[in-house]
């Protein structure tokens, strides 16, 4: 309910000073636009990079896109090498913004799986897997959890 | 330059050849630079000599709000203890008055003594939004353009990242803290960011300066150029200009929001930085939250005729005032460089020696870092350290 939420001001470098020492007293944070910018980037670092953070941009009448955040890597760009951690999990937000928590669930499940298993990961998170068996692998897990 | 003796200090402390070493450089780049340039930074031989009276300086004491009183008793019980030529003229502010008088009184001490250390003064919400910061009008008025914060990984503190130095020098009088708001239309607030030419190419030079001399390789400036292209853009210009005239010193730049991500991830790439107020702000609190806390780094903010020193985050730390659980390390450091400032070098040491080996040795820990040691109880062993030192000191 909405009685039971708090809500505390905190100013921008006590909050990135807090971010850095403990992270987890941190729930739901809302801001204005560059210091949304450096804070997202901030926390982003703190769970692992742009290559596993996902987001969204929701406009009115409830438009919106779901993007990662990272760059296009054009180095790396049709080589099978790229993590799509961050493009799923943007699309996993798209399926509970469009009511389907189900399937969202699902594929968020299997991805974080994957991942906490350690045995086909992409270059950027230490393994030597291809984009391609990393999906593969996801797909498998969504398969047994139907 | 009136940075360089109290920065390089900490690195004496940390490793005493290499200070030593790098103070020897000091004092002939002070010279080269004087001839080469005609408008020079360095003015040491400018800076008017900080009030001296019978061997005694006086330093101006402005107690603040929050932690900053009890503090700064702290750091005056061990001056005095540790028989330290200096006496402090305390000029209090007043938060909760509108009228600017006690900060003027302050300024005028300043300009004065020409020195000063200070805690936080509480800049309340719920005042009026044309009553002015009382720490920004300070430093705007004594024009203390530089902002130098020195983060360092200490032995004694855990913290997940290790090996940090970094120095952080940040543009103190204009950017965002312009103080330049207004309301043209009721609900759309215009909010006025200021980057002049001039206060960036100084801010620029102050930091290759201060890179040159403590012998640091490279100088990273922050920005967000690419949004902000004219206001961004001039600063960033400025410090490419600046880095030109320093072929000795790499210099390369980088978006305020990969900073604080690379910030978190691997901070050992820093080395110096220099950046824009508001950048400046969130980097140095993100730093000081990587090297174990606001309660450890001091600060200080040099101009060409002034230097005020207090702790790097500036908190006035109102939830743990009064209940003697506050970390004195960060306000007893900057004492520290405010005694290299004024040139006395030993006491300098001795009490920096003394609060690091506190910190590092005997783990006397506050609760800001975990542990359960008092205020008192860590500035009682700074004491004991001080004196087991043999020096002259009065009783504890």
């Amino acid at each position: 309910p909405a009685g039971a939420l708090r809500s505390t001001p905190s100013s921008t470098p006590g909050t990135t000073r807090g971010m850095v020492q403990d992270p987890t007293q941190f729930d739901v944070l809302v801001m204005p636009n560059l210091y949304g910018d450096i804070l997202s980037d901030l926390c982003a670092g703190l769970i692992g990079g742009l290559g596993v953070t996902p987001s969204g941009n929701i406009g009115a009448n409830g438009v919106a896109i779901f993007e990662s955040v990272h760059g296009t890597a054009p180095d790396i760009a049709g080589l099978d090498l790229a993590n799509p951690t961050a493009l799923l999990l943007s699309g996993v937000m798209m399926l509970r913004h469009m009511g389907l928590h189900q399937y969202a669930a699902k594929i968020q499940t299997a991805c974080f799986d994957t991942i906490k298993e350690k045995k086909v990961l992409t270059k950027d998170l230490g393994g030597n897997s291809k984009c391609s068996e990393f999906t593969t692998e996801i797909c498998r897990r969504v398969q047994d959890l139907a | 330059m009136a940075a360089h003796s109290a920065v390089l200090s900490v690195s004496r402390i940390i490793n005493p050849i290499w200070g030593r070493h790098l103070g020897n450089t000091v004092k002939v780049f002070g010279t080269t630079l004087t001839s080469h340039r005609n408008k020079t930074l360095h003015v040491s031989d400018n800076i008017p000599p900080p009030a001296k009276y019978g061997g005694r300086h006086t330093v101006t004491l402005i107690p603040g709000d929050g932690i900053g009183p009890e503090l700064l008793s702290h750091v005056v019980e061990v001056f005095r203890f540790s028989c330290v030529p200096v006496d402090f003229e305390v000029v209090h502010v007043n938060s909760a008055l509108e009228a600017e008088d006690d900060i003027d009184n302050a300024i005028t001490a300043i300009r004065r003594n020409g020195v000063a250390l200070k805690g936080n003064i509480e800049t309340k919400h719920t005042m009026p939004p044309s009553m002015k910061s009382r720490n920004n009008l300070l430093r705007t008025s004594l024009d203390l353009y530089a902002n130098v914060m020195h983060c360092q990984s200490l032995p004694g503190v855990q913290t997940r990242h290790r090996n940090i130095d970094i120095m952080i020098i940040r543009e103190n009088t204009e950017g965002e803290y312009s103080s330049l708001e207004h309301e043209s239309v009721s609900g759309v607030v215009e909010c006025l960011k200021i980057i002049t030419r001039s206060n960036s190419l100084r801010i620029a030079e102050y930091a290759f300066q201060l890179a040159r001399e403590k012998g640091r390789r490279r100088v990273t400036a922050v920005h967000k150029a690419n949004i902000m292209k004219l206001g961004d853009g001039l600063f960033l210009q400025c410090c490419r200009e600046v880095a030109s005239g320093y072929p000795d010193i790499t210099f390369d730049s980088m978006i305020v929001d990969n900073t604080t991500m690379q910030l978190v991830s691997k901070p050992q790439q820093f080395d110096v930085m220099v950046m824009p107020n508001l950048y400046g702000n969130v980097v140095s609190n993100v730093c000081a939250g990587l090297v174990g806390g606001p309660g450890l780094v001091p600060g200080a903010n040099y101009g060409r005729d002034y230097a005020v020193f207090e702790t790097a985050t500036r908190n006035t730390g109102k939830s743990v005032a009064g209940k003697n659980i506050a970390n004195p390390t960060a306000m007893l450091l900057a004492s520290c460089m405010m005694l290299d400032h004024l040139k006395l070098y030993n006491y300098a040491n001795l009490i920096r020696n003394a609060v690091l080996t506190t910190m590092n040795e005997t783990r006397l820990h506050t609760a800001d870092l975990g542990g359960q040691g008092t205020t008192s109880e860590v500035v009682q062993s700074i004491m004991r350290i001080i004196q087991s030192k043999g020096q002259l000191t009065a009783d504890i």
